[in-house]
């Protein structure tokens, strides 16, 4: 205790409170409901924060109010960051804020999402026209998900069964918790680090609403439209639509779906390659018979032509009668035999061409039975084809009610879509 | 990754090479030396289909050295 000789004017017992409860004092958040919001000409706001127990006295300044997302409305329950100051003028204490979140914004709450989400926009990030098409026959795709989580292995399971021809490159990022931003963010950014990638796909493999909210993050949704190649997100939540989903290329339900969309189907391939087959098979001998046929119309116009041209050079014979002299007959019966010789060989070197053709047709022809699509029909395949006869791949070609024709291994059957 | 060129890109050519054979008057040894391409080719893409491994990698990142990464082998 101080003897009364020593005693202290007012403002040095509030200048030592200052610099007492000023000095290393960290930034601290603090939580409490705002009551008496004061709001004055200057700009800065007054009001306090309290809980059940106690109440402090907050300023915001006017330079900060203005840079808030949100300000401050009475009787909700915010975080505030700030450091405690004293007003020397009536020893007053003071929180000064700093900054300022509403609580119910906090774990990716609607409010929060729905702020993000117009921010996003505005900035064009969600335009359907800005998102990406599928590589169709992607080498080498990316998986961003825990190393620890099911997304992978339900990405290699469905890539072994549907497009095993795959190069999977896992890069391991938490996905919820205070890092998942972080290592998501950093895991999107060693994408284009790598060669050769096709897509990219980013989820995890399930979870409860609450970890959702390293997907509705900004800095996550901007590092998935700023990603070099398309992204497909598979965040594995039915109901809940996240931010990532509306800013990636494409949205799965979950990692396998994911795969689902990413990924060929070697049976649609094994289809597509025999239709080929067919194709490559139908249009050559279409080719060797047009061919065949040329063949055998210029045969008969050389031989028509050649007779034609003999029958003339007889009837001039014919008209020169024998006045000519024995000289001019040899001349002329030379031409005449040369032209039936001609004739005569013509035939069996046309013949020999068109035997070689069939030959080669027959060879063609056993190749092709070695690849016809019958043989995969025979595995349990059909081939629906269209009225046109086009070959029908997938659901959107059956228009309800339509006619089709289902090729399965001995034959056709007239089919129709039922109605929905 | 894969060997090139990717099953897609054996496809695309192979559909051109039926588009060619479809077209009239090709003379007869463009067909048949088309036709002999794609009947390779088509052996090829078959067997690839059948054949084929994925292959899983782990993307590690070096954090002494900012921008390099490896790949690990990753048993699925």
């Amino acid at each position: 205790m101080s003897g009364v000789d020593e005693a202290w004017p007012v403002s040095r017992l509030a200048k030592a409170l200052k610099q007492r409860v000023e000095s290393d004092w960290d930034a601290t958040w603090v939580r409490g409901e705002v009551v008496g919001l004061k709001r004055y000409p200057s700009g800065h706001l007054y009001f306090g924060l309290r809980d059940q127990l106690a109440k402090v006295d907050c300023t915001i300044w006017r330079s900060v109010a203005a840079k808030l997302r949100s300000a401050p409305e009475e009787g909700t329950e915010v975080f505030a960051l700030g450091k405690p100051a004293v007003w020397e003028e009536r020893t007053a204490l003071r929180f000064n804020i700093v900054q300022l979140i509403p609580t119910a914004e906090i774990g990716g709450t609607a409010q929060q999402v729905e702020q993000t989400r117009k921010r996003l926009a505005a900035d064009g990030l969600l335009d359907p026209a800005r998102k990406r098409k599928l590589p169709e026959w992607p080498n080498r795709i990316v998986v961003i998900t825990s190393i620890a989580g099911a997304a992978v292995r339900d990405v290699i399971s469905v890539a072994r069964r549907r497009w095993p021809a795959i190069e999977i490159l896992v890069i391991g990022a938490t996905v919820q918790g205070e890092a998942a931003v972080a290592q998501l963010n950093a895991a999107l950014a060693t994408v284009a680090l790598l060669d050769g990638v096709d897509l990219c796909i980013i989820g995890r493999g399930g979870g409860g609403k609450e970890d959702l909210a390293a997907f509705n993050d900004e800095s996550v949704c901007r590092a998935i439209a700023a990603c070099p190649v398309p992204v497909v997100s598979a965040v594995g939540h039915e109901v809940d639509v996240t931010l990532a989903d509306l800013v990636a290329d494409l949205r799965a339900a979950t990692p396998s779906q994911a795969a689902e969309f990413a990924l060929p189907d070697r049976d649609e391939a094994a289809h597509r390659l025999a239709s080929i087959d067919a194709a490559m098979a139908k249009a050559m001998v279409g080719l060797i018979g047009r061919r065949r046929e040329r063949d055998e119309r210029t045969r008969d116009r050389l031989a028509a032509a050649l007779t034609r041209q003999l029958h003339s050079s007889e009837r001039r014979l014919m008209s020169a009668g024998a006045a000519l002299p024995a000289a001019l007959e040899r001349h002329v019966r030379r031409p005449r035999e040369r032209l039936a010789d001609l004739q005569g060989r013509l035939g069996p070197a046309m013949s020999r061409r068109i035997d070689r053709l069939d030959s080669r047709i027959e060879r063609l022809g056993a190749t092709l039975h070695s690849l016809s699509p019958l043989a995969v029909l025979g595995r349990g395949y059909s081939m629906a084809r269209s009225a046109d006869g086009s070959i029908m791949r997938r659901v959107a070609d059956f228009k309800p009610e339509s006619r089709f024709t289902l090729r399965v291994m001995d034959g056709e059957i007239r089919a129709r879509r039922l109605p929905e | 990754m894969t060997d090139a060129p990717n099953l897609g890109d054996e496809l695309t050519r192979l559909e051109e090479i039926v588009r060619q054979l479809e077209a009239e008057d090709l003379p007869i040894e463009k067909a048949l030396e088309l036709f002999e391409e794609g009947v390779r080719r088509l052996r090829e893409a078959k067997s690839r289909l059948a054949a084929a491994e994925t292959k899983v990698q782990q993307v590690l990142r070096d954090n002494s050295t900012d921008g390099t990464v490896r790949l690990e082998p990753l048993d699925g």
